[in-house]
């Protein structure tokens, strides 16, 4: 399967009624995560995140193909 | 600076209480003749409730500061008798354009679908929309507005509150049975009560500025993260009426507001950002801060908060007027009914908890945009301009990309009002939800379904065919009339047709409301004076409306 590069957020059980309600969600998660830590700790969180989801998805061609398109223009 | 606006000064006239000193008695007194104030004392005073308005100034809202007024509250203002006006002057938009830098990397569109017959949002200066609110409040004979009336201090009790009101001549008395506390973000109203507001300051400061200009800038709204011209920050552009511009830069916490409202410094930022040499004229310069925050409830005994009295927001989004004027659209019914003996007192916690909601869900929006322009640590900056990065290209980082969620109606989906559904229906008119707009033919003419709806309670049966409903089905609808509080039943038929005992036929001329509603053969929908959906069912049954009308007007 490719990688998802359409809008993806949900959580089982929650209906919407704006279509950017799930993606805000997701972001506002993400960013508390980080509350309350130091560079060197959010980068030390950052790094396991990664680790963790990529084994989530598992399927290493669709994980190459997300570090191609995150290492653009960096 | 340069004037595109003459701002009316309005007669203070001696109050009757300073005539005889008599204290008298008022069903509803309002304080605060902003939008808000202004709205809730029109939409009773159209019904024929004798209010007082009282205001401590005698002209209109200084600099363009609102700004936006979304399709709902125009929606509203429709039902006002200034809608019509608004729009005229205002100027209408539907599309957002975002920048990063130099490129363009998301735009929106508050209103992809046809057929609905107000635009998503209007720019228009806060001083028109109070001008044409004040007009239409002086037609309306049992509306006394009073200017440079202050209060000064209250005394709630169980049935009413006492207000001393400062004036010109001095000091005079006056009692309500209900007191509508419209007195903006610094309400004396609260104060006077000692009522707390919980919530979070935001540490930054932004520039307002309401530039005369000759551009041409789309009808649209425009806002940059760090662009070129303002390294580091955000602004965001709208074009208002009488091609008066509104322009906000954010400036940080550190900026200094005295140094950086000098028109040298504004106009050196503009400068920068048109660059070119165009003319242009400062009209109104301000820098604000803001917070989100509300009282824990808006109802208190006799006194009802509406407004920046009783929540604010950030100004991303523009859902601080706007939630205001939906506040006045919830309350006013309930307030009326209460009034009219239709309804218990009970009814009025239900606009509390409502709106609490409501102003929940402003100030978690508004927050989260916040949030996103501003980031508050490295981290957040970082992850905020990697999603700008990919916006440029990838569906899913354009979706995440948060310049402000503009202003909608909140979906009352946990109202004790409402009667849950017992059938399945698909779209989002759900109990709860604020109506969707839909064209159709009312006697022969076109109009829209918000035109012929709301300031009563209505069903909506939707029947293919008009001319087939039954005499003992016709007379059951024309009872519902007589219930307390009334239901008007209306017929919603495809076809332009003719109901038996005169009851109204609204026809679905392009099928929109079919399409909207979910409606078939028989679909009743029970609509609140709010215009909010109360209730709905796949047939018809009196019975069952008149449980779920009680239930709708407050008693549980």
């Amino acid at each position: 399967m490719p990688l998802k590069l359409e809008a993806n957020f949900f959580e089982p059980g929650q209906r919407y009624w704006r279509a950017y309600t799930p993606g805000d969600d997701f972001y506002e998660a993400l960013i508390e995560t980080h509350r309350g830590l130091s560079d060197e700790q959010s980068a030390l969180l950052n790094a396991k995140l990664i680790l963790l989801l990529a084994n989530h998805i598992g399927d290493i061609s669709v994980l190459r193909e997300a570090m191609a398109i995150a290492r653009q223009d960096v | 600076m340069a004037g595109t606006y003459t701002y009316p000064r309005y007669a203070y006239l001696t109050p009757p209480e300073r005539h005889d000193g008599a204290a008298r008695r008022h069903p509803v007194v309002v304080v605060g003749a902003g939008p808000v104030g202004l709205a809730a004392a029109i939409d009773l005073a159209q019904a024929g409730v004798a209010v007082v308005l009282l205001d401590d100034d005698d002209t209109v809202s200084f600099g363009s500061r609102g700004v936006c007024y979304a399709k709902r509250t125009l929606e509203i203002l429709d039902r006002l008798a200034v809608g019509a006006d608004c729009v005229a002057k205002g100027v209408s938009w539907n599309v957002g354009r975002t920048f990063f830098r130099e490129h363009e990397v998301y735009h929106f569109n508050l209103l992809p679908q046809p057929d609905h017959q107000r635009p998503g949002m209007i720019n228009l200066q806060q001083y028109y929309l109070e001008e044409y609110l004040i007009k239409r409040a002086r037609q309306l004979p049992t509306l006394d507005l009073r200017f440079r009336n202050k209060v000064v201090a209250l005394q709630p009790g169980d049935d009413g509150v006492r207000l001393q009101v400062s004036t010109p001549d001095g000091l005079y008395t006056l009692a309500a049975d209900w007191l509508i506390a419209a007195d903006g973000a610094r309400s004396t109203i609260r104060q006077l009560m000692n009522l707390e507001m919980e919530g979070q300051v935001f540490l930054d400061r932004f520039l307002i500025a309401d530039v005369v200009m000759k551009a041409d800038f789309p009808r649209e709204r425009w806002f940059w993260f760090d662009p070129p011209f303002h390294r580091g920050q955000s602004v965001l552009l709208h074009r208002q009426a009488d091609n008066v511009y509104r322009i906000d830069f954010q400036l940080g916490w550190q900026a200094d507001p005295e140094e950086e409202k000098k028109p040298e410094k504004v106009t050196a930022r503009i400068r920068a950002m048109l660059g070119d040499e165009r003319e242009f004229a400062l009209e109104w310069v301000s820098v604000y801060t803001f917070q989100c925050r509300r009282m824990k409830q808006f109802r208190h005994g006799r006194v009802l908060f509406v407004g920046d009295a009783a929540h604010q927001v950030s100004p991303f989004g523009a859902r601080g007027a706007n939630s205001g004027i939906q506040d006045t659209d919830n309350l006013c019914w309930k307030l009326r009914l209460v009034l009219d003996g239709q309804a218990p007192d009970s009814l009025l916690d239900t606009y509390s908890d409502e709106r609490v909601l409501a102003a929940d869900e402003n100030i978690l929006n508004s927050t989260r945009s916040t949030d996103f322009i501003t980031p508050k640590s490295p981290v957040s900056l970082t992850f905020r301009n990697a999603t700008l990065a990919l916006a440029r290209e990838h569906a899913f980082a354009r979706a995440l990309v948060n310049s402000g969620r503009l202003s909608v109606p909140a979906f009352l989906t946990e109202s004790r009002l409402n009667t849950a559904d017992s059938a399945d229906f698909a779209g989002a008119m759900v109990p709860g939800a604020a109506l969707d707009d839909a064209p159709l033919r009312v006697n022969g003419a076109d109009g829209w379904l918000l035109d012929h709806t709301g300031g009563h309670f209505q069903a909506l049966l939707y029947v293919l065919d008009a001319s087939a409903l039954d005499a003992a089905q016709t007379a059951e609808c024309k009872q519902l009339g007589e219930a307390t509080p009334p239901l008007e039943v209306v017929v919603v038929s495809p076809k332009n047709g003719i109901a038996a005992g005169g009851l109204r036929v609204f026809a679905d001329c392009a099928g929109r409301y079919a399409e909207r509603y979910d409606a078939r053969d028989g679909t009743v929908y029970l609509i609140r004076p709010d215009q909010h959906v109360a209730g709905r069912w796949r047939s018809f049954d009196a019975n069952r409306l008149r449980t779920a009308l009680a239930r709708a007007s407050g008693h549980f």
